[in-house]
């Protein structure tokens, strides 16, 4: 029983059901309603430093490359590579040291001086300090990607169907859920509620501190392909990274294979307001022509926004509830859902029957963040 | 001392904005009427481009006398520097600020500029747009939407072609009818799907509204005049021809709303102009957050939205016509005008008008439901193969597969799955037809932007707010009424 049809859901349902198992998946909104409808689908190992969301994000790059063979081009999966840049020596230095770590814990990086940068995107700005270029970066439809590994699952999705209240048997462990349409009995429920993951974790007794962080992101006219990879400058990297509320934004730029110039990203913690931000979507419009003169003259055509599911420490929470027997986590994951998808897919289908996971679960303990204090104790 | 009134920014100068505009201004606060055309009236008013000398553009247009006084008007007002007109500025943002806001928009032949202007309250009057549902064959050149045949009519004169069919379903397409036919083309039929039953069911609201009832009958006798064969219950089942539109097939409707076996025939014509009804803009509301109901921007009985200092009056509330727009747009700003001044709004100075708002809404309700019981199955017409996303290309058998195959509940996860309105028009043409064919409510699509925007405009540092006390910016030199950008028209190259 998995609760959320976004992407993460849809690919644990995938592998829980390769494992043998029987799946429903039950949202309360649309499939694919909430993070993944509105985001880029990065599949990025180019973001991350060396740790354990690295290690996810690896093991995920090989378990999309698979999918991609076996789903062809249905979910618009692109390799496409991703060219990160910097503006100043210093952010060179920056960026190369972290290059070299990263390239330590398996990732693929390609020096690029500032002089063959042209070579890669011919249509970058002048005065670049230099990049590094990042292969396995690769890039599918949100949207399409969740619909197709549902369908490739085979699992009965219920879409506007809410879940109320996780049902528990007399010794604390998971039986199933209530919803708004009958009770659906399971051993096992995967919580993968994304942005409302703390909600569903509450509905069980237990507390996982997922918050919404918001994102713009513009869409520019359909265009011929200009831009090649997926285009950001290195202090990407630092704003994922910061747990700081306030705004901040950084330039993504890619093209994608239906045409349009993706631009993001902004990142600010102020819960699900979904109102427009003009100064928001100026920054992101600033940064993006900045590293793209050309698009001056382009026209955004739509501007969208979302929220990424974000943990204290900015590492999604994968597996077991050691709180309560038959509960599992996969939510959390920020920005990087899309790609960290197919690795929390199988690593859940892996503790749902039984195997050892084949990474190392603690970095991402459901029950890793302290009790809040009573706010009645001084 | 016109430099301490408040400034109220009014979107749109059709018959809502310009009421609106000369209501508030007569109030005493300081309207800037901002509207994308070049004159002022907009779709019902829209004015002939003044270098093409008509003589009788009255002939194209209902309640000549009504708009001549609100033109003298406000020319008054224009005169008298209370009003200032921005014409052929494209408004692509509104700014909450504290203490007001800021309307962003874009000038210039190529919109490559943005302007600001600043004001303490916004009247939104941003009308409808017109809803086309697909059939096979409605993407051949020689289709045109019946706004469209009607824009080219009043703001051109040229004729769109010389055999027409005017079909689909709803109140415009009577004076498209006899609009095209007055301007000499042949009117081969008036297809409508609704029939005579179907009004009949809400006679009660018609006795209402008695002097619609006189419009209407009016309608009817130039048709008879022009022996214009009016065909109701009726539908264009499928456009035809090579390269361009030849002919239509028509059909009549039974009882359960499909095609009736046997009815079909054929009618050779080389424009067919269609459409079902229409829409309110709400991009602008939306991206100020303003509440809708279903497709409509909600407003009180002063026309407020729920957002402080926001207005909104006409089509853009709910379909319902030029004058209940006047109305509308008289009542918003004469409340807008008082609060605006620190006043408290007196309804009874507005008492003639919120009568006829009452009888008005209550006539277009009925009026909605009796054309919106035909055609109830018109799906069902709409081939695999038929596009129904002009823009990207997106087929109704694409749409279908959304739905059936991958388990699309709702109109955005279609999108996302299909691109069905994802390009150029956003979804404006195809949306009702998306929705229709997926089987779910017509949700709006939240445009956080109102129309394309260069990046360097949004790059660009906010430039400083246009002081709208100052004079006016000189007129541009109006556009050739045969641009090929006429709204509403998707084939009209």
């Amino acid at each position: 029983m998995v609760v959320g049809a976004g992407m993460v859901g849809a690919a644990c349902a995938l592998y829980a059901a390769r494992a043998g198992l029987d799946v429903i998946l039950v949202d309360r909104g649309p499939l694919a309603g909430g993070t993944t409808g509105a985001g880029e689908g990065n599949l990025l190992v180019s973001d991350k430093e060396p740790g354990p969301e690295l290690r996810l994000a690896l093991k995920s790059a090989t378990l999309w490359g698979e999918l991609a063979q076996e789903l062809g081009t249905a979910v618009e999966y692109e390799p496409k590579g991703g060219l990160v840049v910097a503006s100043t020596p210093a952010s060179l230095t920056a960026l190369t040291d972290l290059a070299a770590a990263q390239r330590t814990a398996g990732v693929t990086t390609v020096r690029v001086p500032a002089d063959q940068l042209h070579e890669l995107e011919p249509h970058l700005a002048d005065g670049l300090a230099g990049g590094v270029l990042y292969p396995q970066d690769a890039q599918v439809m949100p949207t399409l990607a969740a619909a197709h590994l549902v369908r490739a699952s085979g699992a009965r999705l219920e879409t506007g169907r809410t879940v109320t209240r996780v049902l528990r048997d007399t010794a604390g462990a998971v039986r199933g859920v209530r919803t708004d349409r009958g009770d659906i009995l399971a051993p096992a429920v995967v919580n993968a509620a994304g942005t409302w993951g703390a909600e569903v974790a509450a509905l069980a007794g237990v507390r996982l501190p997922v918050l919404p962080r918001r994102g713009f992101v513009l869409v520019t006219e359909p265009l011929p392909r200009r831009v090649r990879h997926k285009v950001y400058t290195a202090d990407y990297v630092d704003d994922v990274a910061s747990d700081s509320a306030a705004l901040k934004t950084s330039p993504v730029v890619e093209g994608t294979a239906a045409g349009p110039v993706l631009i993001g990203a902004s990142r600010e913690r102020v819960g699900f307001d979904r109102s427009f931000s003009l100064p928001v979507v100026r920054a992101l419009a600033a940064g993006a022509t900045r590293l793209f003169p050309f698009l001056e003259h382009v026209r955004a055509m739509r501007a969208y926004l979302g929220f990424r599911p974000c943990l204290p420490d900015r590492l999604p929470a994968v597996g077991p509830d050691p709180r309560v027997p038959g509960l599992f986590h996969a939510c959390g994951h920020e920005g990087a859902g899309i790609g960290l998808a197919t690795g929390t897919g199988h690593l859940i289908a892996q503790t749902l029957t039984g195997r050892d996971p084949e990474l190392d679960l603690t970095p991402f303990r459901p029950d890793r963040f302290p009790e809040e204090a009573a706010p009645w104790i001084p | 001392m016109t430099e301490h009134r408040p400034v109220l920014a009014v979107i749109g100068a059709g018959p809502a904005g310009l009421a609106a505009a000369v209501a508030a201004a007569a109030d005493g606060v300081r309207v800037v009427l901002i509207d994308s055309a070049a004159e002022a009236g907009g779709q019902f008013y829209r004015q002939p481009a003044r270098g093409l000398g008509a003589r009788r553009p009255q002939a194209l247009h209902h309640q000549w006398r009504t708009w001549r006084r609100l033109r003298a008007t406000l020319d008054t007002h224009l005169a008298a520097d209370r009003v200032t007109h921005l014409s052929e500025h494209h408004v692509w943002c509104v700014e909450r600020e504290s203490g007001g806001f800021t309307v962003h928009a874009l000038i210039g032949s190529e919109q490559e500029e943005s302007v600001a202007i600043r004001a303490h309250g916004v009247l939104l009057a941003t009308g409808g747009y017109e809803k086309v549902l697909p059939f096979p064959g409605w993407t051949l050149p020689g289709v045109v939407t019946a706004g469209g045949a009607q824009a080219l009519l009043k703001g051109g004169l040229v004729l769109p072609g010389r055999t027409a069919v005017v079909a689909g379903t709803g109140p415009l397409l009577l004076p498209v009818a006899t609009g095209l036919a007055a301007a000499g083309a042949r009117v081969a039929a008036l297809v409508e799907s609704a029939g005579p039953r179907d009004f009949v069911r809400h006679a009660r609201s018609w006795v209402a509204a008695s002097a619609k009832l006189v419009e209407g009958a009016g309608y009817a006798a130039r048709l008879t005049l022009y022996r214009v064969p009016l065909m109701s219950r009726q539908v264009v089942v499928e456009a035809l021809g090579t390269g361009r539109l030849e002919s239509v097939t028509v059909a009549a409707l039974d009882s359960a709303g499909r095609p009736a076996p046997g009815t079909a025939r054929r009618i050779a014509c080389d424009t067919l102009a269609v459409g079902h009804g229409l829409l309110p803009h709400t991009d602008l509301a939306e991206g100020l957050g303003c509440r809708l109901d279903g497709t409509a921007v909600c407003v009180d009985d002063e026309q407020r939205t729920d957002v402080p200092g926001v207005w909104a009056a006409g089509e853009t509330t709910g379909i319902g016509g030029s004058t209940l727009s006047l109305a509308e747009g008289h009542i918003a700003g004469r409340a807008a005008a008082a609060r605006l001044t620190g006043a408290v709004p007196d309804p009874r100075a507005w008492a003639p008008a919120a009568r006829a708002r009452t009888r008005l809404r209550s006539f277009f309700t009925a009026l909605d439901a009796a054309y919106a019981a035909r055609p109830a199955r018109w799906t069902e017409q709409v081939t695999d193969e038929t596009v129904v996303c002009r823009c990207e290309e997106v087929t109704a058998g694409a749409v279908r597969e959304a739905v059936g195959t991958l388990g699309a509940g709702d109109l955005r996860t279609v999108k996302l799955l299909t691109r069905a309105g994802m390009g150029w028009c956003q979804g404006r043409v195809c949306e009702p037809g998306v929705a229709g064919l997926a089987g779910c409510a017509l949700a709006p699509a939240r445009r956080l932007l109102a129309r394309p925007v260069p990046l360097g405009v949004l790059a660009a540092d906010p430039t400083e707010p246009v002081d709208p006390t100052a004079p006016p910016t000189p007129p541009t030199p109006p556009t050739p009424p045969n641009a090929p950008n006429a709204p509403n028209a998707p084939n009209a190259q």
